[in-house]
């Protein structure tokens, strides 16, 4: 009962209400790591020697990797949409499993090369990072920092799409109503872009 | 629960009744309990902020007390000095974060927006419900915090590194619990914009909007743009604290004046979100006790959106004596000038509408005169402060203190209470007792401003703000303020008595006791579940009286 009410108050547009609220859900995850991004490109503007260095041994293959791997995620989510909305409920199933399979695989490669540079004495809290140059232990401190929320980003997303495939499974999401879809999907969407951010300035740009 | 309460409202079971009379009284405590803590229904959720609001509004005003009480005096009085920088820390932060941030939007925003614009609840009735909830879950890990550290935390409410990092008292869990708060905000914030942009009323245009609607919806804004940049900065600030990763310490290269930064891109648009609603509810209730339509309609509006634009770029003028550039500085300087220029408009438009009015002398009325009068001494202070050379001088003394609660307390908190006046009996069905009604606003305009003058007097001639000692010379105005708490304190007892004792022994209000002309006003009071029992009809602008 209470959700036919609650569905009167959204009369007539529900649909485009929810969307209008998820827009704006992720400007404000925007806006947070807006400000990870000015920290960085102060810091950087400060020493680029000690970016520079710091820049050029990170592992630039995995991440290479991992940005085509989240892309062909975005892609893939991007397929369960247009899958839904023909009323392909087995595309899409199979288009959120790889989607979740591929960010899995992100987390998986992350790790490998968080566990690289920690094998190498550099994480925080380690006595080895205040010896290295001006400007150093800054990059390392703000790499573990973002991509660390990032990844966090990434297991919420997943655990969204998660439930997005279980509400398909038993037809809460279907071709009638798929807005919970679209919006999680907008949410891996940020994910990716806020990705190919963190991939230029720490891999890129030195 | 909610489930049978609506049921109830809409089978048409049950007369239509206020939105507060559930059957779940009858059911026992705990069921009535639960009908109202998991209530999704927008009134619910604002009388919901109104109790705990308030409720830490009087631990603020207890510790404020404590505050003045030990200053009556050079040195000890009452408390040592650690546990005198700790009150005033925590007066910062609950009366801050916990108080005049959510009150505003939280009370009236809630139980106003959805029926001043003709709706039956808010876009998410369910985020709305999330977002007291996480308000309850922050509030309590800031409680919390002070038992979990060495010490209560100490660091005042802006939390500056490098002492925030430094002290014993465990500042990570304060700061994860305003963490916890800011996405109460951000989840307030964009439930607010899209009700204003998805579920007006047919022919609620935008140019028909109440006035608090547009203070409302500006201020939803800048909850949106704004809370991320505190929730970033307080992350960086835990882990600082657990990983030590360096960015705010010197020594490895990182800045400490990056933390002022990043802290009032929020906080100084924040310092809007205090006072804008305040400002929207003024212009409620001047046109309706002066009776004719309210000076400038437009010009309000859009000021109201200004300031959120603007005031979001003034954050340096926190900082002149940090140490930046000249430009910085003189850029800061010219933005704060320039956010005087839509408030003043507000003062302006306020006043002319005054003018030639058929004026009513009720309390709302009366604390929304008092309003104007302490808002425009808080923002010609504001404005000594903006400037470059004078804040070297004041810089850090009680001016700045005094300022502060001129806007914040003396508008933010007025207009809160005269908001509560003008609103109690569309709310609660009932009107208060006018006359002590009026004792009570004497009291709080005497009382405030023999509390707060005296800081701006003592501040120009070098009082510091937080000193737990000061010179024998300024006792005089330290008495003089610390009697004036005393006074202040009488008034908010004898209003909160009044208020409280009307909600249930007062006289029937009616639909409309004020001859207000906004369409909250067409509804019954207390207004029924869903806001209206027919469709309201809006065919004019909200202070077109006929």
């Amino acid at each position: 009962m209470r959700d036919t009410i609650l569905e009167d108050t959204e009369a007539g547009n529900g649909d485009t209400t929810s969307k209008f609220g998820m827009w704006l859900f992720l400007f404000t995850e925007l806006f947070l790591f807006v400000v990870l991004f000015f920290v960085f490109l102060s810091y950087r503007a400060s020493y680029p020697e000690g970016f520079h260095h710091a820049s050029i041994r990170l592992n630039g293959v995995i991440a290479t990797a991992n940005t085509f791997i989240l892309l062909t995620s975005s892609f893939a989510v991007a397929i369960s949409i247009v899958a839904i909305r023909k009323g392909h409920k087995r595309v899409t199933i199979w288009a959120l499993i790889v989607t979740i399979a591929l960010g899995v695989l992100f987390l998986v490669m992350k790790g490998f090369e968080w566990r690289e540079k920690i094998e190498h004495g550099i994480y925080p809290t380690a006595k080895g990072l205040s010896g290295l140059g001006e400007g150093e232990n800054l990059f390392y401190g703000l790499y573990y920092l973002m991509t660390g929320l990032h990844a966090l980003h990434v297991i919420g997303g997943i655990v969204l799409l998660f439930v997005m495939l279980c509400f398909v499974g038993n037809g809460r999401v279907s071709r009638g109503s798929y807005g919970a879809l679209e919006n999680s999907a907008l949410y891996w969407h940020l994910v990716d872009i806020i990705w190919i951010y963190l991939f230029s300035f720490f891999y890129l740009v030195s | 629960m909610s489930d049978e309460y609506y049921r109830e409202e809409v089978s048409g079971a049950a007369p239509v009744t206020g939105f507060y009379d559930s059957s779940g009284r009858r059911a026992g405590f705990t069921p009535w309990l639960l009908s109202w803590i998991f209530s999704l229904d927008h009134k619910r959720i604002a009388i919901l902020y109104l109790v705990s609001t308030l409720s830490f509004f009087a631990v603020g005003v207890s510790l404020g007390f404590l505050i003045r009480l030990e200053l009556i005096a050079p040195g000890a009085t009452i408390v040592d000095a650690r546990t005198y920088n700790a009150f005033f820390t925590l007066h910062g932060v609950i009366m801050i974060f916990l108080f005049i941030i959510p009150v505003t939007t939280g009370v009236f925003g809630n139980f106003l927006l959805p029926i001043q614009i003709g709706a039956k609840d808010m876009a998410f009735p369910r985020l709305n419900l999330l977002s007291w909830w996480f308000y309850i879950i922050g509030a309590a890990l800031v409680l919390l915090s002070l038992f979990t550290g060495d010490g209560l935390p100490d660091t005042g409410w802006t939390f500056y590194v490098p002492y925030s990092l430094k002290t014993a008292a465990d500042i990570s869990l304060t700061a994860f619990a305003l963490f916890i708060l800011g996405f109460s905000s951000i989840l307030t914030g964009i439930n607010f914009v899209t009700t204003v942009h998805k579920l007006r009323a047919p022919g609620m245009r935008w140019h028909r909007l109440p006035l608090f609607v547009w203070s409302i919806y500006s201020t939803a804004w800048i909850l949106v743009i704004a809370t991320p940049v505190l929730g970033m900065t307080l992350l960086l600030v835990i882990a600082e604290r657990t990983l030590g990763l360096g960015i705010f310490d010197p020594v490895r290269g990182g800045d400490p004046i990056l933390y002022q930064h990043l802290f009032w891109i929020y906080s100084h648009p924040a310092v809007y979100v205090m006072i804008l609603p305040g400002m929207g509810i003024v212009a409620e209730i001047i046109p309706v006790f002066t009776r004719r339509v309210i000076f400038g309609y437009r010009a309000i509006a859009y000021s109201s959106v200004m300031i959120a634009v603007v005031g979001s770029m003034v954050w340096g003028h926190h900082m002149f004596v940090s140490g930046f550039s000249k430009t910085a500085a003189f850029v800061f300087s010219l933005f704060t000038f320039l956010v005087a220029i839509p408030s003043a408009i507000k003062v302006f438009n306020w006043i002319s509408s005054l003018y030639r009015g058929s004026i009513v002398l009720e309390a709302p009325f009366l604390l929304a005169l008092v309003f104007i009068f302490q808002f425009t001494v808080g923002g010609l202070t504001g404005l000594i402060l903006g400037t470059l050379s004078v804040d070297v001088h004041l810089h850090d003394t009680t001016f700045v203190v005094g300022h502060f609660h001129y806007m914040k307390f003396g508008g933010g908190g007025f207009a809160f209470f005269a908001g509560l006046h003008y609103w109690f009996p569309k709310i609660f069905g009932r009107m208060y007792i006018k006359r002590y009604a009026n004792i009570a606003v004497a009291f709080l305009f005497v009382g405030f401003n023999t509390l707060y003058f005296p800081m701006l007097v003592m501040g120009y001639k070098g009082m510091p703000r937080r000193y737990f000692d000061y010179l024998p010379e300024f006792q005089l105005y330290h008495v003089v303020s610390t009697v004036g708490s005393w006074i202040l304190i009488t008034g908010l007892i004898i209003m909160f008595v009044n208020l409280i004792y009307s909600i249930r022994r007062g006289e029937k209000a009616g639909a409309n006791p004020w001859g207000g002309a906004t369409i909250e006003w067409q509804t019954t009071s207390p207004p029924p579940v869903l806001n209206f029992v027919d469709p309201p009809v809006v065919d004019r602008g909200p202070y077109d009286y006929r």
